[in-house]
């Protein structure tokens, strides 16, 4: 490299950029996982369930994501535990995601009207049919602008995997930058490429959240 | 309070003895006594917070009690061992809110805890989910969803997804409380049927002259307590003062 | 595998750390009070009539929520060095933090303007409010008493986020950590304390906002809302 930004640089930014969605993939994939059996334990029957998680979910939304990006794979080798920046970035993003995902997602299984937990008893359905057939189905419709939403914080995080040498698209532009030192320029496309993942994403969740609102007041008109 | 001529607590479906129960502070049940013989219809009144709609969410086990004995069935519900799932395969309830599961058609709703519980094969819970939503007059709406019917429309609907389940006893709290008066009628003319077929009743109800018409006997709850019992008799000549009033009131 | 953790060799280097926490938490107090006021003006922007403003006002707000903090950081970071201006790391810090925020606090804020009945505008006009009156008053304050939890909620989360401007090379809390494990090659250790000290840090600033909600908004504090 050297010179000036060339189809060269754009190339590679583009490369990184391929890897920011990818590694979002996998942060939420990873993260849906985890974050589904956090938003389960904490509601769990059993208490000490509850406190576990519920205190994962404290820890987690009280450290930055980079601390826990340095933990991993700064903090790890030490202890004999070596990690590939794409590792590190992975668990890092999956412990991360997971403990905002199943808080998300608690509140919307929690959302779920107590009659239709009622309802479901009476019917004599055991707990997991209660679970799988009553109240999941309701509240993946409520999830789902919310998550979409998250997405969006996904994305934006997966930069800060750039710290641990992870090349994706801010790590591309940091690259880039250090042999042009253009970096007004360069950041400025490196923001574009960012918006244009994001902004789309971000307005399905507004378009999905004015859908299930207006689904809501027709209902209650109806239903009134 | 007078109690009346039990029919022996072993023909009785549903036995409530001494039952209490407390909100926090709140004494809500004060020793509740009755007993629902087979076939019979009880229905239940008094004021809101008398205690009425607790002293049936107890016999299916929704609220457990502190103090006394609930035998349903012959399920002994005050048992903290109680079989929950077995009690409520032989006890149906219908809410005031409906409770029609959103994201199912009716069909769905109904085969749903027939195929789950009772492991029934779909084609034939199906088949029985058109028989019970005929019985309730709304066969036509097996593939609707819950919120394209009215609300007489869904509060007959859960009632036929009760019914799928062949209850032994079925719970009433308040069905038609949440209906407006013309829709009513639609819901008790459904009850009624299922009274003249012998199914064994217990309904907390606002409608006192469907009480009146449709009670086999009638509880009067106040404070906590069985104030006044009897046949739906009690109703035109009350013995107690407050039961005279409440009746006056036309609540 | 030997473990073998010494958090002692850290521990030392205690007055580092607190030296990096106030920092962060100067940070998160700047941001927090300059954000608020972005937030406002940037709702009122929103909400306003004239065309301009709103499209000025969304443009920041979607610019900001849809880009990572961290490019921000770049971004304000270079810009101004290109401009020839040479800003110590701390205030491009706390410039690049308050922009990012104010966007987050205009969308929440505007949330709860959004959420002021209109009733309540209307028994204004009528009381012959003056507008400014109006927004002070009946939309304003209520309106933040409203989205005060998503707002200070929000505010925590900037805390931990102003852990990125130690790419910047602002002394904060992060910062002091890197060069402590790299004196000690104790990443772990450090790491963990570092920790452990922004969950503390997030509790110190709830208890603050807490305490602060209970000052701004006295019919909390008669009626027990919990914040």
């Amino acid at each position: 490299m050297g010179g000036s930004l060339n189809a060269n640089h754009l190339s590679f930014l583009a490369h990184g950029a391929l890897w920011t969605v990818g590694l979002s993939l996998i942060a939420l994939i990873g993260g849906g996982l985890a974050g589904f059996v956090v938003a389960l334990a904490r509601i769990s029957p059993v208490r000490a369930v509850r406190i576990l998680a519920a205190g994962y979910v404290q820890l987690v939304q009280g450290t930055p994501l980079l601390v826990i990006m340095f933990l991993t794979f700064f903090g790890l080798p030490p202890l004999g535990i070596t990690v590939s920046p794409l590792a590190a970035a992975s668990v890092s993003l999956t412990i991360y995601v997971a403990a905002y995902l199943g808080e998300i997602w608690r509140g919307c299984i929690e959302s779920v009207p107590r009659q239709q937990w009622e309802a479901a008893e009476g019917l004599a359905l055991s707990r997991t049919q209660r679970m799988a057939k009553v109240i999941l189905p309701q509240a993946i419709r409520i999830a789902t602008p919310p998550t979409v939403g998250f997405m969006v914080q996904i994305i934006k995080n997966t930069s800060l995997a750039s710290v641990v040498g992870f090349v994706e698209l801010a790590r591309a532009g940091q690259i880039i930058n250090n042999a042009l030192f253009e970096p007004f320029l360069i950041y400025v496309i490196v923001a574009v490429v960012y918006f244009a993942l994001c902004y789309p994403i971000s307005r399905l969740s507004r378009v999905l959240e004015a859908q299930r609102g207006r689904g809501r007041a027709r209902l209650s008109v109806e239903t009134a | 309070m007078q109690q009346n001529a039990a029919s022996g607590a072993g023909s009785a479906v549903v036995s409530l003895r001494e039952v209490h129960k407390s909100f926090g502070p709140l004494k809500v049940l004060d020793g509740v006594t009755f007993d629902v013989a087979r076939g019979e219809v009880l229905t239940i009144i008094g004021r809101s917070g008398s205690g009425k709609s607790t002293a049936l969410r107890c016999i299916d086990r929704f609220e457990t009690i502190d103090a006394g004995q609930i035998e349903v069935c012959g399920h002994k519900v005050h048992d903290p061992g109680l079989d929950l799932r077995a009690l409520r395969q032989d006890v149906g309830i219908v809410f005031q809110s409906y409770n029609l599961f959103p994201h199912l058609t009716i069909e769905e709703n109904i085969v749903l805890a027939p195929s789950s519980v009772k492991r029934i094969p779909k084609a034939q819970a199906r088949k029985e989910a058109r028989a019970v939503l005929a019985q309730v007059g709304l066969e036509d709406k097996l593939h609707h969803y819950p919120e394209q019917l009215s609300g007489g429309q869904q509060q007959r609907a859960a009632i036929a997804r009760s019914l799928a389940m062949r209850p032994k006893v079925m719970l009433f709290d308040e069905v038609t409380s949440a209906l407006d008066p013309e829709l009513t009628g639609e819901v008790l003319k459904v009850i009624e049927a299922l009274a003249q077929d012998g199914m064994t009743m217990v309904m907390v109800t606002h409608e006192m002259g469907f009480a009146r018409s449709i009670a086999d006997r009638v509880v009067f709850m106040h404070r906590g307590k069985v104030h006044e019992s009897g046949t739906a008799t009690i109703l035109t000549a009350p013995t107690t003062p407050e039961l005279a009033q409440f009746i006056g009131t036309g609540l | 595998m030997r473990i073998n953790l010494d958090f002692g060799a850290i521990l030392e280097r205690w007055p580092a750390f607190l030296s990096g926490a106030i920092l962060t938490l100067e940070l998160a107090v700047i941001a927090t009070v300059f954000g608020t006021v972005i937030g406002v003006l940037g709702a009122i922007a929103r909400r306003s009539d004239n065309p301009v403003a709103t499209r000025v006002a969304a443009l920041y707000v979607e610019t900001i929520r849809n880009t990572p903090l961290l490019v921000q950081i770049f971004l304000v970071y270079f810009g101004l060095a290109s401009l020839g201006v040479k800003f110590p790391a701390f205030t491009v810090a706390a410039a690049a933090l308050t922009i990012n925020v104010g966007a987050y606090t205009t969308e929440i804020i505007r949330a709860g303007f959004d959420a002021v009945p209109k009733g309540q505008l209307e028994a204004a006009e009528g009381l012959a409010l003056s507008r400014w009156q109006i927004y002070w008053h009946v939309v304003m304050l209520p309106a933040i008493e409203k989205v005060y939890p998503a707002l200070t909620s929000q505010f925590v989360l900037l805390m931990l986020a102003s852990s990125v401007t130690s790419q910047i090379s602002a002394e904060e809390l992060t910062a002091v950590a890197n060069y402590i494990q790299s004196d000690t090659y104790r990443a772990f250790e450090t790491y963990i304390l570092v920790a452990i000290a922004y969950v503390v840090l997030s509790l110190v600033m709830r208890a603050g906002f807490w305490a602060l909600g209970l000052a701004l908004f006295p019919r909390r504090r008669r009626l027990g809302t919990p914040l």
